[in-house]
C-alpha cells in the first residue's frame, strides 16, 4: 500500500509523512488515547476504602499525574469507584449517582466489600456491588493500597484502549 | 455511692437492685418509675449528662446471674459538676416492651432512644418522633435481636426493585457490561 511506503511508523499504529507534520492513525486509537489520558472518576467513597482512595489522589501517590482528577458531580464523571461497603439501603442511591452519569461510564469495585460484600454476610449488607452495577475491573483488599486502586485505574485504561465502536455517527 | 443512697432512700419501690461492675455502681430501676427516678437524678442529683443509652437483648442468657426480663435499657449517666458516672438499667418484659421516654429530660436520648427502636423494637413512651434511624422505615424486624436471622430469607422489597432495574437496563450498557445475577 502506498501509504505504508511513503510514511514511516514511529509508534504502534502511528504513521508519520516524511516532510510534513501529519500523522496517520486510526481514529479509534486517537479517542481511545484521549480519553484514558483523562477519566474522571466520581467521588463516592462509603466507608474506610474512601480514605485510602483520598491517599491515592492526594500528592504521595498523585492521581493528578494521569489524568485523573475526582469530579463532585456524577454529571462530570467517567468512573464511579465504589469505596466502600454498600448497605442495602445505600445500593438505591449508588445507582442512581450511577445513573446520572454521562456514557461511556465505567465502575471500579474497590475493596472487598464492594467486590463481594467482605466479612459483612449480614442482612443489610449488599454481597456485592455487581448484584445492581455492572463492575468492569474488581480491586479486592481491605481496603486495597493505593498501588492497587493506581493498578486497577491502569486494567480500566488498558480495557478503554481496546474499545472499538461504541462512538461515531458514521458506524 | 452517696447518689445512690439518696434515690434508694427518696424511691425505696422503684430500686428492684444494684451492683458494682468493675467499679462502677449500677442500680436496677422500675419502668413505672423510670421518669421520676430521672428527673430526680437530673434535677437534684446533678447527673446533667446522658452520655449513652442502649438495649441490650437477653435471650438464652448464660451469664451470670438470672436475667428477670429478656430486654434491658441502660442509661450512662455522668455528672460534670461531681464527675461521677452511674449507670442505670431498666428491664423491659418481652411482651408489651415499653419504657417512658427520657426526651424531655436529656434531649440527647431523641436519637439513642430512635436507635433502641429501630434495633430491638423497644417503644419509648412519650418520644416525639418515634421512627426508624438506621434502617429504611419499611424494614422488617428488629435486627439486634437475638432471633433476627442473619440473612433473613425475605429480601427487602426496595433492593429487589434496584436489582431488577438494574438487570433491566442492561440492555442498554455499551458492550457486554452485565450485572450479575442470583
Amino acid at each position: 500500500m502506498g501509504v505504508e511506503k511513503e510514511t514511516v511508523e514511529v509508534a504502534p499504529d502511528i504513521r508519520h509523512i516524511p516532510g510534513t507534520p501529519a500523522f496517520i492513525t486510526p481514529v479509534d486509537k486517537l479517542i481511545n488515547w484521549a480519553r484514558t489520558g483523562s477519566l474522571w472518576p466520581m467521588t463516592f467513597g462509603l466507608a474506610c476504602c474512601a480514605i485510602e482512595m483520598m491517599a491515592t489522589g492526594a500528592s504521595h501517590h498523585d492521581l493528578d499525574r494521569f489524568g485523573i482528577i475526582f469530579r463532585a458531580s456524577p454529571r462530570q464523571a467517567d468512573v464511579l469507584i465504589v469505596a466502600g461497603t454498600v448497605t442495602k439501603k445505600m445500593a438505591p442511591i449508588v445507582r442512581r449517582v450511577y445513573d446520572q452519569m454521562p456514557e461511556p461510564r465505567y465502575v471500579i469495585a474497590m475493596g472487598s466489600c464492594a467486590c463481594s460484600g467482605g466479612v459483612f454476610r449480614t442482612y443489610s449488607t449488599v454481597q456485592g456491588c455487581d448484584e445492581f452495577l455492572p463492575v468492569d475491573v474488581y480491586i479486592p483488599g481491605c481496603p486495597p493500597r493505593p498501588e492497587a486502586l493506581i493498578y486497577g485505574l491502569m486494567k480500566l485504561q488498558e480495557k478503554i484502549r481496546r474499545e472499538a465502536g461504541h462512538w461515531g455517527f458514521w458506524r | 455511692m452517696e447518689a445512690l443512697d439518696k434515690l434508694k432512700e427518696r424511691f425505696p419501690q422503684a430500686v428492684l437492685g444494684e451492683e458494682t461492675s468493675c467499679g462502677q455502681a449500677m442500680v436496677y430501676v422500675d419502668r413505672n418509675y423510670l421518669l421520676e427516678v430521672m428527673k430526680f437524678l437530673h434535677d437534684e442529683l446533678g447527673f446533667d449528662h446522658l452520655a449513652d443509652l442502649g438495649g441490650v437483648d437477653y435471650l438464652g442468657w448464660k451469664g451470670k446471674g438470672k436475667k428477670p426480663e429478656r430486654f434491658e435499657v441502660v442509661y450512662n449517666l455522668y455528672s460534670i459538676g461531681k464527675r461521677e458516672f452511674l449507670r442505670v438499667k431498666v428491664p423491659v418484659p418481652e411482651k408489651d416492651p415499653w419504657v417512658p421516654s427520657v426526651t424531655k429530660i436529656w434531649q440527647v436520648a431523641n436519637w439513642f432512644e430512635r436507635e433502641c427502636y429501630d434495633m430491638f423494637g423497644i417503644r419509648f413512651k412519650g418520644h416525639p418522633d418515634l421512627r426508624r434511624i438506621l434502617m429504611p422505615e419499611d424494614w422488617k424486624g428488629y435486627p439486634l435481636r437475638k432471633d433476627y436471622a442473619l440473612q433473613p430469607e425475605e429480601e427487602w422489597p426496595e433492593y429487589d426493585k434496584v436489582r431488577a432495574k438494574a438487570r433491566e437496563l442492561c440492555r442498554y450498557e455499551w458492550g457486554d457490561r452485565k450485572v450479575r445475577e442470583g
